[in-house]
């Protein structure tokens, strides 16, 4: 559904993507994981044309995404920060987002719905903590019904209770047969629901496996363990 | 019966032999002004009848009083000129002169009067006529509540609405004077009397003059003319209570004064003229409770001006108050209130404690550099004028009001 | 592109800052006008404060609201809108929120008080001026991302315009004072919007017969139609050539 080819990209003389490869497939959730400063949300930025690569392309159901902004209908997107204009409130985001997408699908306000934002339509988004910012994101990012889910770190800074829903929703959808791409630092949740594992390093794809097989190949149980050990056999 | 009417026919015709008046008109023996001129005897007095005449050069060549009634009109027939008087004592009243002949070689004009003394000039029209009144070598004239418009030729075939040649002492009143090349013209008249005249719309000059001493002008009112009053090369002249006015144009003033020299100058207002007053190679001038305002530049006093002075005098809203072309300046500037002044008044005397320079560093550059007016009223002129005013280099330091007034002077 | 825009104006008049321009120049208009008995002049002094202030509050404001909305535009760059159309519907949204605050606060006194060539010249020269300073300042806003940086930028445009420009201009004259620069002149005018601006109003003001041989050539110039054109023409350079260049960076501009 999605594939990378090549793709690299480059901040001065600072190369963040050294020419990735990589394609995903719907019904699948996929997690980006790699250090700090890797590249994963430089990856994610590329897919969604916020950051243009220098070389290389994306293709999304096979049609290269450059110059091109109808794809991005089928992505909802997550940001790791979320920013907003801090003089609206969450309601007039929300309204605006349904202003201007002005489509006909089905919205799923389920999520706002669970994180009871409707009682919070009337506070303004530079009052809300980092947790309530991530629960709009969050919102935002299902509210279209995507054929794509791109949560950068989806789960931090979000209550445990919080979290938990989120993580229902991302294998619900799954279930409906759609594809999550999902960078973050979390082992066990990514244990938890994962199919695919990306590792970055310093802006190359250091591996990109079935998680199933990664554990088989290392003979650990533990994910943490078998990328521990994929990366660096001598340590573990 | 017929008694009666020979004892009248015999007196009428005793008092006809004695007549000091005569009718002209339709309804008399003499139909023509000609035929008029051709019985009177000296002192004796010509009424014309509503009507109009023909009048191509009739000459008056003795005293005498020529009256018109109501619409009595002398029709030139654009031949030559129309009236030309000759005599001393002769009184014009309630005339109606139109259409003089009109040419680049001789000054036609409607009413010429020619070496003659005591001649009048009352309640005239003159209509396009190429010169209005025209008096030359003349004295102890005057030309009163008269009208004069200009030939509808434009421009080029117009002359001036009364003119004087080599005259003294004629008294110029009341006249308004429109559409000629210039309303009045003096050139070697003396000791004239120019009281409440209007020119106004003149393609030239609506006063001009040369050569004419100690003339008198009162109360007069010069607007819109092309380019102003230009006063040269005279000496004791008194214009008081003048007002100079929207005489707008590329090259218009209120007054160009061009080597004049001991003259007065006050109450007068220079309003709303490209140039208020210029000033070349004048000396002993006393300007006195002029008011200068909504003019481009107030002033333009070149450098080769002596010791005139301007005391009391306004300066409101003009562009610029003064210019000069140089950095010599001799001339006295004192008490006069500018609405430029930005001083203080820290002993409430009502006379600003630091002096005002009346050249802006932009009117100096200006007129060295006249392609700098593409900065007028930009940013930078205004801060050059600000940075200038506080450290002067550029202005002529002598080019100053030692005492600025704080309110305009009453 | 229009939906934008209107949620560009919508936040623009919640900040409040443009209803404090809106009356700030609307004073000043009123207050000239009421001060000064003669039009011309009040069109005039008018003149000044327009060609200082339009500008300067254009672009500064302009500029800001540009790096405060950046949250705004990446907001919507993950969305399926082009770049085009937020660039524009920005665009769109700072310059009619401009335009209106201008057009109430200065249009309105100047044709209460002077509906005739002159106002309605200061009216066209100072929407224009507004358009070319929003256009200024969005190119200033996409070449650093550093909100400081861009200001800085910005302010360094508005003085070019105002006083360096001129600055040049008299060292030129004074330079070559023996020569004759008149057509030099109308050229070197059309290359600064504020100095095109002010002599298209001088001339209307009738002030050029103090302008003297060059105020006639000026006259000549921009007194006919080609000249009336010309400016236009120029003006709108002003404001496309920067708009267009900010957007060939913002095309390109990571976030």
């Amino acid at each position: 559904m999605i594939k990378f080819e090549n793709l690299a990209i480059s901040f001065g003389k600072l190369n963040v993507l050294k020419g990735i490869n990589a394609s995903f497939d719907a019904g699948k959730i996929i997690c980006i994981i790699g250090p700090n400063g890797s590249g994963k949300t430089t990856m994610i930025k590329c897919l969604l044309g916020m950051t243009i690569p220098n070389s290389g392309r994306i293709l999304f159901d096979g049609k290269p995404i450059v110059g091109e902004e109808l794809y991005r209908k089928e992505i909802g997107y997550m940001p790791q920060i979320g920013r907003y204009p801090d003089n609206m409130t969450i309601g007039q985001i929300i309204a605006m987002m349904k202003d201007l997408r002005n489509e006909v699908t089905q919205l799923d306000e389920t999520i706002f719905e669970q994180f009871q934002i409707q009682a919070m339509l009337q506070k303004k988004m530079r009052t809300l903590s980092g947790g309530t910012t991530q629960k709009v994101s969050a919102g935002l990012a299902f509210l279209f019904n995507p054929k794509v889910l791109v949560l950068d770190e989806p789960t931090a800074g979000l209550d445990p209770s919080a979290a938990e829903i989120l993580k229902q929703k991302i294998l619900k959808a799954k279930q409906d047969g759609k594809l999550v791409l999902i960078t973050s630092h979390i082992m066990s949740e990514i244990d938890e629901m994962a199919d695919e594992i990306l590792y970055m390093q310093e802006g190359n794809v250091l591996f990109h496996k079935n998680i199933e097989q990664l554990k088989a190949e290392t003979g650990q149980t533990k994910l943490g363990r078998a990328i521990l050990k994929t990366i660096n056999p001598v340590v573990a | 019966m017929t008694r009666p009417l020979l004892i009248f026919l015999i007196c009428l015709s005793f008092f006809q032999a004695k007549a000091k008046v005569v009718f002209v008109g339709n309804r008399f023996p003499q139909k023509t002004i000609q035929a008029a001129l051709n019985i009177v005897k000296p002192y004796d007095s010509i009424i014309l009848k509503a009507g109009t005449y023909n009048c191509i050069c009739a000459i008056v060549k003795i005293p005498l009083t020529i009256i018109g009634e109501a619409n009595a009109i002398l029709d030139g027939h654009s031949k030559d000129e129309v009236l030309l008087i000759l005599s001393n004592d002769v009184k014009l009243e309630n005339l109606t002169v139109i259409n003089s002949n009109m040419g680049s070689m001789k000054d036609y004009a409607g009413i010429r009067v020619f070496k003659a003394r005591n001649v009048s000039i009352n309640n005239c029209k003159l209509i396009n006529t190429f010169f209005g009144i025209y008096l030359s070598d003349s004295k102890h004239c005057s030309v009163t509540n008269c009208q004069s418009k200009g030939l509808n030729y434009g421009k080029s075939f117009t002359g001036n609405g009364i003119h004087l040649w080599k005259c003294d002492s004629i008294t110029i009143t009341n006249n308004h004077l429109e559409g000629h090349r210039d309303g009045i013209y003096f050139e070697f008249a003396k000791h004239c009397f120019i009281t409440k005249n209007l020119c106004e719309k003149n393609y030239r000059y609506g006063l001009h003059f040369m050569f004419s001493n100690d003339d008198t002008y009162l109360n007069n009112d010069f607007r819109n003319n092309g380019t102003g009053v230009a006063v040269m090369y005279s000496h004791g002249l008194k214009m008081y209570d003048n007002r100079f006015e929207n005489n707008w144009g590329d090259a218009s003033y209120g007054l160009l004064l061009k080597d004049i020299s001991n003259s007065d100058i006050r109450n007068n207002h220079i309003i709303n003229n490209t140039i208020g007053i210029t000033m070349e190679g004048s000396s002993n001038i006393h300007f006195e409770h002029n008011e200068f305002a909504d003019n481009g530049y107030a002033l333009r006093v070149w450098a080769n001006c002596t010791n005139d002075t301007f005391l009391h005098n306004t300066f409101r809203n003009n562009t610029f108050d003064a210019a000069t072309n140089g950095e010599l300046q001799q001339d006295l500037f004192d008490f006069n209130y500018w609405d430029k002044y930005d001083g203080y008044d820290l002993n409430k005397d009502k006379i600003g404690d630091v002096p005002y320079h009346p050249v802006s560093m932009y009117s100096m550059l200006i007129q060295q550099m006249p392609h700098a007016v593409m900065l007028m009223h930009s940013f930078i002129v205004n801060l050059l004028d600000k940075a200038e005013k506080s450290i002067p280099s550029m202005t002529p330091n002598a080019f100053v009001d030692n005492h600025p007034l704080m309110k305009k002077y009453d | 592109m229009m939906k934008i825009a209107k949620y560009v104006v919508w936040n623009i008049l919640r900040s409040k800052i443009i209803l404090a321009y809106t009356l700030f120049l609307f004073a000043v208009a009123f207050g000239t006008f009421s001060f000064e008995s003669d039009v011309s002049k009040s069109i005039a002094s008018l003149m000044s404060i327009v060609l200082i202030i339009i500008p300067l509050v254009s672009i500064i404001f302009t500029t800001i609201y540009f790096y405060n909305s950046s949250e705004f535009i990446e907001l919507l760059m993950a969305q399926p809108i082009s770049r085009k159309k937020i660039f524009f519907g920005e665009y769109l949204g700072v310059g009619t929120s401009m335009l209106c605050a201008y057009l109430i606060g200065i249009a309105l006194p100047v044709i209460i008080y002077s509906a005739d060539a002159v106002g309605f010249t200061l009216i066209a020269s100072g929407a224009c001026l507004t358009l070319v300073f929003v256009s200024l300042a969005f190119f200033a806003s996409v070449l650093t991302r550093d909100k400081a940086k861009g200001i800085g930028i910005s302010l360094m445009i508005w003085f070019y315009f105002s006083i360096i420009y001129d600055a040049i201009v008299l060292g030129v004259m004074f330079a070559f004072s023996d020569y004759p620069l008149e057509r030099v002149m109308v050229l070197l005018s059309s290359f600064n919007p504020i100095d095109l601006s002010r002599i298209l109003i001088l001339l209307k003001l009738d002030i050029s017969a103090l302008m003297g041989f060059t105020g006639a050539v000026y006259k000549d110039f921009f007194g006919n139609s080609n000249g009336i054109i010309f400016s236009i023409a120029m003006q709108m350079i002003w404001i496309v050539l920067p708009l267009f260049s900010a957007f060939r960076i913002f095309r390109r501009k990571n976030w």
